[in-house]
């Protein structure tokens, strides 16, 4: 539990050392679905930086599998509908609300945005209750 | 050519936080979202770990005229709570509590090809398109309500 609490906080630096070392040397925020959303758009002109921040995003796991002998975490037995369901709605909400987990609480946070703080607030109490409804709901 | 690297680090960067804080799995950011299940606080110590860095790190750095390879940050304009940011955070949370993959985690385990992750983003993709297509055009339809409205009243 501690040794999970101190990679928690690892894993936290990492982030944003990425979201400090994009803002310092490209001026760019780091919000994962801004920047893809940037790469489908196509009055979007400048994709080039995009596909290099996610072709690296990729590579995470990667790099993580080849330092450590930890096993990557077991497929859960869910429905692929509900993966699917989730994705849609994971898609059609972060693109109107304009940003994510990164976006908005990673980045928004770290500027005092109000926008963001609103933001964070919602989608962490209406995850909550989706989680809820998906374990404990219908008799679970 | 420079930027593109400083991307491809800072991707990379986010990918690995991602993985070795144990995020990249949707059991376990469930498990934080669970608050009155078997509660696993590791995704507050995350954020918590990343805000505190980035602010103390965007304080020093949105101090400066500019960053190193451009000239001109690019930083979000809007600041009106409105509806989109209301109504998308909320779905988006509900999409989020429903499988536990946010975009971030979802895109990083495409390339460890778990398949789950492959129907999920390409859903993700088109959810967001939808959403956009949406958007232009019910904005568009209030626009030009708003404006047959403005000649109505001004034929009076």
């Amino acid at each position: 539990m501690t040794w999970d609490i101190n990679l928690a906080i690892a894993g936290g630096l990492l982030i944003g050392a990425s979201a400090v070392f994009l803002l310092w040397f490209n001026g760019r925020i780091a919000g994962v679905c801004g920047i893809t959303n940037g790469i489908m758009d196509k009055e979007v002109k400048d994709k080039g930086w995009r596909i290099f921040f996610l072709f690296g995003l990729l590579m995470g796991p990667v790099i993580y599998l080849a330092l450590s002998s930890k096993p990557m975490p077991a497929l859960p037995d869910t429905s692929l509908w509900l993966v699917g369901a989730s994705g849609f709605m994971v898609g059609a909400g972060t693109r109107l609300a304009n940003g994510c987990t990164s976006g908005h609480g990673v980045c928004g946070l770290s500027r005092f945005s109000i926008r963001s703080l609103v933001s964070v607030v919602i989608f962490m109490l209406t995850g909550g209750i989706s989680v809820f409804i998906v374990r404990h709901g219908f008799g679970g | 050519m420079a930027k593109n690297m400083i991307a491809l680090l800072s991707g990379a960067l986010f990918g690995l936080g991602l993985t070795v804080a144990g995020m990249t799995d949707p059991v376990k950011v469930q498990n934080f979202l669970d608050i009155l299940g078997n509660w696993d606080p590791a995704l507050m110590f995350v954020l918590g770990s990343a805000v505190v860095a980035t602010t103390l790190g965007y304080r020093w750095i949105l101090g400066k005229e500019a960053p190193l390879l451009d000239d001109q940050f690019f930083m979000p304009i809007q600041r009106v709570v409105d509806w989109r940011l209301i109504s998308g955070s909320a779905i988006f949370g509900i999409g989020w509590g429903l499988y536990g993959f946010c975009p971030g985690p979802a895109l990083a385990n495409l390339s460890l090809g778990r398949y789950d992750a492959f129907v999920f983003c390409a859903l993700m993709m088109s959810g967001s398109m939808l959403a956009r297509q949406f958007d232009l055009r019910f904005s568009l339809y209030m626009r030009s309500r708003e404006l047959r409205i403005r000649v109505q009243t001004s034929a009076h």
